[in-house]
Formats: C-alpha cells, sequence, structure tokens
C-alpha cells in the first residue's frame, strides 16, 4: 500500500519524461553511417569527394523529404583512415563504440580486405550487434569469391568483369597488334597484367604482350623513362590500372612523347585528373566503369548532377555507385521496415532496384555482387553536356555492355547466420 | 636498343638536373647552419603551387619569375621568426620544427588548393617537340628545364666562388664569429641564404609542376630523395651534390630502362627454382620493379664504405 503514498503528480511527471525520452528517440534517432575513406594524405582528393556525394545524396533523396522509417534522418559519419589498413582498424573500433551499424568504404581492396575480416570476426562474436559492410569501389574480386560475406555488398563492377568487357573492346580493334601492360605494384596491378594477359588470349591470341611493367606505387616522380620502354617497344596501346598520381603522370608522359597511342584505364577521369590531361588526351585515354557517362539519359540525374554543382561548383558527381548503394541500403530499410544490419542485408539480396539513370541494378544474393551495364568512354571534348573539373572536357560513353552479359561465375560459398 | 640508351641518358639528366635544383639548396643551407631541414620538399611543392595559381591570371611566365620569389620571401621570414628562435634550443628543436614545418605546409596547401591534382601546364611557347629521335619525341620544355637547372648550377658555383659575397657566405659557413667580428651581420647572411636555398626548391617547383604534376603529395615522392643525394653527395658540398644527383638520376633511368632482373642472374649462375618455392617473389624480381627504391641501396652502401659521402670532408 506503500506506493499508493508517493505523490501523484510526481509519479505522473516521471510517466511522461518517461514517455516523452521514448517518444523522442523514436522519432528522432538518425541512422548513422560511417564513411570510412582516406579524408587526409596522398589519396584525400578521391576520399573527401565521395564524402561529399555521399552527404549531397543523403540530404537530396531523404533528408530534406522527411528521412527514413517515417522521420528518421540518415547521418554520415566521417572517419578518416588515410587509406592504411592500421588506421582502418583503428576507425572500425570507433565506429563500433559509436554503435554505428552500417560502414561505407570503398578505396583500396586492401582496406577493404581488412574491414572484411574484422567485421565477419566481429559479427560472429557480437550476434545481434551485426556490422554491415557497404563496399561500393574496391574491386578487389576476391570479396565476392573466396572471401565473400553475409555481411559485405559490392556495388562496384570488379577487375575480373570490367577486364572483360575491355579486353572485348580491345579485341575489337584491329589496329592493335601489340599491347604494353604497365601498373602499380600490388596485388590490384598484378590482377590486372594477368587477367589481361588470360582474357586477350582468348579473345585475340595474334595480339602479342610486348611489355609487362611493375613499378612502386606512388614512389615514382617521373614516369618519361617507362614512355621511352614503351615507345621502343613498338606498343599499339596501353593498358594500366594505374590511379591517382601514377596515373595522371604515366599519361602525361606518354603525351608529351607525343606517342599517338590509345590508353586504356580504370581511373583516368576526375578529381583534377581530366584537366591535368587536358586538350592532348583527347580521344586517346579510354576508361571502363559502371553507369554511363555522356549523353546522360535522363531527366533524374540531371537534375541531381545540376542540384550537386550548384552546391559544390567546383566538384563532380564523380561515383554514382555510391548514391546507389546509399539508395538501395535505403529502400532494403523502408522494406524491412528496419535498421538492423541483419535485415537490410536479407532485404538487399536479390533486390533489383532502378537508379537514377534509369537503370536495373540487381544484387546476386549468391555472392551479393551488384550487376549492371558498363561502359568504355573517351577523354574527349565533343558531345559533352556534363564536363569533368569544370574543363569543358568529359567522358563520352562508346561502347555499351548491359547488365546480364557482366555476369560472372563466383566460387563463393556463403555462410549465412541463422536468428 | 640505341634508341633507349640515348632517351635514358636525356630523361637521366632532366631527373638528375631536377634534383640538383632542390639538393643545392638543401646542403647550402645545411653547410651554413647546420640544420636538416626536412620541409625543403615542401618549399618545392609551394612553388608548383604558386606558379599554377599565378600562371591561371597571368601566364606561365610571369609565374616562372615570381613563385620562387614568393618562396624565398616566405623562406626567409620563417627563416627570420621561427628557426632562429628555435635555433636557441639547439639541432634537435630546429630538426623538429622543420618536420613539423612539412605537415602545416602539405595541410595548408590542401586547405588553400584542394586535394586534388592541378591542371598546370606547360607554356604554349615551349608545347613543341625539340627533336624527334627514333619515333619519339623530346619536348622542348624538357630541354628547358636542362637550361634552366644548368645555368642555376653554373650561375651558383661563380657567385659561390668567384664573388665576394660568396666568399663571406663561405667564411661564415667555417669562421662565423671572426666573419661577425669583421662588421658583417651573420644571422642576415643566414637569413638570406636560407632564402635562396628555399627559392631555388621553389623554382624547381615552378618548372616541375607541369611535368610531374601538380598534387598535395608532390612534397613526399621527392623529399627523401632529395635527401639521399644530400647524403651521398656528402652533407655540405655542392660539388658533390651535383655529382649525386646526376648519378642518382642515371641511375633510376638506366634501371628502368634496362630488362635484367633476378632471373638473368640465376640463369647466368645456372640456378633455377621452382614457382612454389616461398622466396619465388625475390627470384623474379626485375630492376625496372625496383628502380624507384635503387638511391636508397645506394645510400646504405655509400655510408657503409664512404660515411662521409662523395665529396664530404670529415667532421674535426
Amino acid at each position: 500500500m506503500r506506493i499508493f503514498r508517493i505523490p501523484m503528480s510526481l509519479n505522473y511527471t516521471l510517466l511522461t519524461v518517461l514517455l516523452s525520452i521514448t517518444s523522442y528517440t523514436n522519432a528522432q534517432e538518425p541512422i548513422r553511417i560511417a564513411f570510412i575513406d582516406p579524408l587526409s594524405g596522398t589519396f584525400a582528393s578521391i576520399g573527401s569527394n565521395g564524402l561529399r556525394q555521399l552527404e549531397f545524396a543523403a540530404e537530396y533523396y531523404f533528408n530534406s523529404k522527411g528521412g527514413v522509417l517515417g522521420g528518421r534522418e540518415i547521418e554520415i559519419v566521417p572517419l578518416d583512415n588515410q587509406q592504411s589498413p592500421t588506421e582502418t582498424q583503428v576507425q572500425f573500433r570507433r565506429a563500433i563504440s559509436e554503435d554505428i551499424r552500417i560502414i561505407f568504404q570503398g578505396n583500396s581492396s586492401a582496406v577493404a580486405n581488412t574491414l572484411n575480416d574484422a567485421i565477419t570476426r566481429h559479427n560472429r562474436r557480437n550476434p545481434g550487434a551485426e556490422i554491415l559492410q557497404i563496399n561500393y569501389s574496391a574491386v578487389d574480386p576476391v570479396l565476392t569469391n573466396e572471401n565473400c560475406s553475409f555481411w559485405h555488398f559490392r556495388f562496384d563492377a570488379h577487375v575480373n568483369m570490367k577486364l572483360d568487357v575491355l579486353t572485348d573492346y580491345i579485341a575489337l580493334n584491329d589496329d592493335i597488334e601489340s599491347l604494353y601492360i604497365i601498373g602499380q605494384d600490388y596485388s590490384f596491378g598484378h590482377v590486372v597484367s594477368e587477367t589481361t594477359i588470360d582474357l586477350l588470349a582468348k579473345k585475340r591470341p595474334d595480339i602479342e604482350i610486348v611489355g609487362n611493367e611493375f613499378h612502386p606505387i606512388g614512389q615514382v616522380k617521373d614516369f618519361t623513362p617507362y614512355v621511352t620502354k614503351i615507345g621502343s617497344s613498338g606498343a599499339d596501346a596501353v593498358l594500366t590500372g594505374n590511379f591517382g598520381a601514377d596515373m595522371v603522370s604515366l599519361a602525361r608522359s606518354i603525351m608529351d612523347s607525343g606517342l599517338e597511342m590509345p590508353i586504356y584505364t580504370f581511373y583516368a577521369a576526375y578529381d583534377g585528373i581530366t584537366a591535368t590531361l587536358g586538350e592532348d588526351g583527347i580521344d586517346q585515354i579510354y576508361l571502363v566503369h559502371n553507369e554511363i557517362s555522356n549523353p546522360i539519359p535522363t531527366e533524374e540525374r540531371k537534375e541531381f548532377i545540376r542540384a550537386y554543382k550548384a552546391e559544390s561548383p567546383n566538384s563532380d558527381v564523380t561515383q554514382p555507385r555510391i548514391i546507389n548503394a546509399l539508395r538501395m541500403v535505403v529502400a532494403a530499410i523502408e522494406e524491412s521496415q528496419s535498421a538492423d544490419p541483419y535485415d537490410i542485408a536479407l532485404a538487399l539480396e536479390d533486390m533489383r532496384f532502378t537508379n537514377f539513370s534509369g537503370e536495373e541494378i540487381w544484387m546476386r544474393a549468391d555472392d551479393h555482387q551488384a550487376f549492371q551495364s558498363l561502359h568504355i568512354s573517351v577523354h574527349t571534348d565533343q558531345g559533352i553536356e556534363f564536363d569533368a573539373d569544370n574543363s569543358g572536357l568529359g567522358l563520352y560513353s562508346e561502347y555499351h555492355v548491359a547488365a546480364e552479359d557482366t555476369i560472372v561465375e563466383t566460387s563463393c560459398r556463403m555462410r549465412r547466420p541463422r536468428r | 636498343m640505341i634508341e633507349v640508351f640515348i632517351f635514358a641518358t636525356l630523361n637521366g639528366l632532366v631527373t638528375g638536373l631536377l634534383l640538383f635544383m632542390l639538393a643545392s639548396g638543401l646542403t647550402l643551407i645545411f653547410s651554413m647552419m647546420g640544420v636538416l631541414n626536412f620541409a625543403h620538399a615542401s618549399f618545392y611543392m609551394l612553388g608548383a603551387y604558386f606558379a599554377y595559381s599565378i600562371s591561371l591570371q597571368f601566364g606561365y611566365w610571369t609565374g616562372l619569375i615570381f613563385a620562387p620569389l614568393i618562396v624565398g620571401v616566405l623562406g626567409a621570414v620563417i627563416e627570420r621568426y621561427g628557426l632562429r628562435k628555435v635555433h636557441q634550443s639547439g639541432h634537435v628543436a630546429e630538426l623538429v620544427f622543420t618536420f613539423g614545418l612539412a605537415f602545416l605546409i602539405e595541410e595548408a596547401v590542401q586547405f588553400f588548393w584542394g586535394p586534388d591534382t592541378k591542371g598546370y601546364q606547360t607554356p604554349e611557347l615551349l608545347n613543341f617537340p625539340l627533336f624527334t629521335l627514333f619515333g619519339q619525341e623530346f619536348s622542348a620544355y624538357r630541354g628547358f628545364m636542362i637550361a634552366i637547372s644548368i645555368s642555376i648550377f653554373m650561375g651558383l658555383y661563380y657567385v659561390l666562388t668567384r664573388s665576394r659575397i660568396g666568399i663571406i657566405i663561405q667564411a661564415a659557413i667555417t669562421h662565423p664569429n671572426t666573419v661577425a667580428n669583421l662588421g658583417h651581420n651573420v644571422p642576415m647572411i643566414f637569413m638570406c641564404v636560407f632564402g635562396v636555398g628555399t627559392a631555388l626548391a621553389g623554382l624547381a617547383g615552378v618548372i616541375a609542376g607541369p611535368v610531374l604534376t601538380t598534387f598535395p603529395g608532390m612534397a613526399a615522392v621527392l623529399g627523401s630523395i632529395v635527401f639521399v643525394i644530400v647524403v651521398i653527395g656528402g652533407l655540405g658540398s655542392l660539388a658533390g651534390a651535383f655529382i649525386a644527383s646526376l648519378l642518382i638520376g642515371l641511375l633510376q633511368s638506366y634501371a628502368i630502362a634496362s630488362d635484367l632482373g633476378m632471373p638473368d642472374l640465376l640463369n647466368l649462375l645456372g640456378v633455377e627454382f621452382e614457382r612454389s618455392h616461398p622466396l619465388h617473389d625475390l627470384w623474379t624480381i626485375t630492376l625496372p620493379q625496383i628502380a624507384p627504391v635503387l638511391p636508397f641501396l645506394l645510400l646504405v652502401l655509400v655510408l657503409i664504405f664512404r660515411p662521409t659521402g662523395l665529396m664530404g670532408k670529415r667532421e674535426q
């Protein structure tokens, strides 16, 4: 009977306070997403541009339109890993301690593999508090093959898929009788070279590989000595997986030496690269990538780009796959009515999503690899409605491969957690 | 084969002379103040960025003149109000100061110019091939780089050995107190030398920016190699720095041009290894693959067999 002696007023106050706290958290608690990528150091340029696009997409598609799950905002938490696997471990711990359950990461397959291992271990030990890895750009095939994980989803085509398209394109060009491969001396560079040699041996056995060169990553001051070798090898074309400064310097040296040969690349655009290559590179640089460039097919995407450029005039929408990844994750959240990684993962599996270019992306359940059309674009000033680096130059997509033709087999034997 | 050799020599010369412009300032500053300036390559980067910004407004040639001046003045100011104050606390403090400065400058560059690569272009005037040999062009701009570097070397050598200023500077290096007693302002001389040293680094940045690309990591790429040169050449020796720069430029260039590797050496010895051998990676290394790290190997060898460097004087 003692309990009734507590003044009713106090009781009511407690109750209302408690109620208001719970209702507050229900309505306002944001869905937090960690963005673990280089935001300082040598590779800061790619990382910070990716962050800007992710933040903008979250605002543009969701937060400005009332949020997700009936009013929850999406909050992007940037965590700088300087593209180092060690630093990534530290930032991963931090994400856990801040109770963030979704991690976006894209730059460097070494980092993606580290994160994949760490997340798999963490999730096994902490059922109910799992973490989801959204890989928007790391292209090492093992992530959706031997080392595939239920908690990892990739929204970019991996190296073998891209090289399949690129070698098809090279095979079509009868003028090419010899090819020079040059790349950075680490896993990605080696995968590019080995796969290219394998694929070309099947598609165009007559093409001679006249050079297969590796150089230390980020250590080369001047590529001219390499270019001299390329020139004297008599190669008709160059293929490289280089990125960042290694990409720019290589291409510039080739152009400065007056060698007129196509350069087939993965990453030779945006973040200052297009402007630096300039007019000398017109019709000489080719890129393989997902998401079509100019001509932009839909008004929806054009509006998105214009809105983005209005906010950051010196930046470009360089990685639509980040935006696709975010929108698909949110679609999974809405579909499952839950922000729990397990529910999101189940909803993402086999999802078919139409992106802002009006094309369908399919997330294969077997290995969590996304499939969409792949394109080869040329660095040019013709037909460029949306340029790169405000340079008047940009990418024009010349060659297209439909999503169903990019599908490759996987060796993934996924271990699915049970609940 | 001969065309590879000729171009490798030319490329090595361009790289070597460029490195010399950096190393000369660094070695001069060291011989004078006894401090290794860790931020030296950062001034090189600043030179490139200033020149890029100026070239957008007034063209390349204005940048070529004014960017090194701005960098030089900045260097002098940093010496006067930073380094000189720290100097009282000894060499370690100076080292740490320049070390921190390098980080500061890199962050500042990213803050003001952003992390993207800058489209810094060679001037229209030099946008033609100087000559074409065996189907490959040697651009006029590279010829211009060689010309600038050589004239800087000759000018510097003349000033230091033949002019009155040079005599005072040389005396200030070895006998600062006597020079001060003779009525010369030694701290002022130090400041000027630091300014000229950083201006040279800035000039190197201006002429290298368009060909080696202008990006925030450019200081880091070149920074370590400049120290290697200064140590190999002998700390404080201008002639040593010149020889070491050319040596390293040519060494790298020839290493890349060659197709030699461990497999050739093993064939010569008649040894063979299975693909599954645990050291397989080591046995398949080629010279071009490790070319950019060869200077560091050379550094180790020099330190073991000739610790004073090629032209260095033994410390008293």
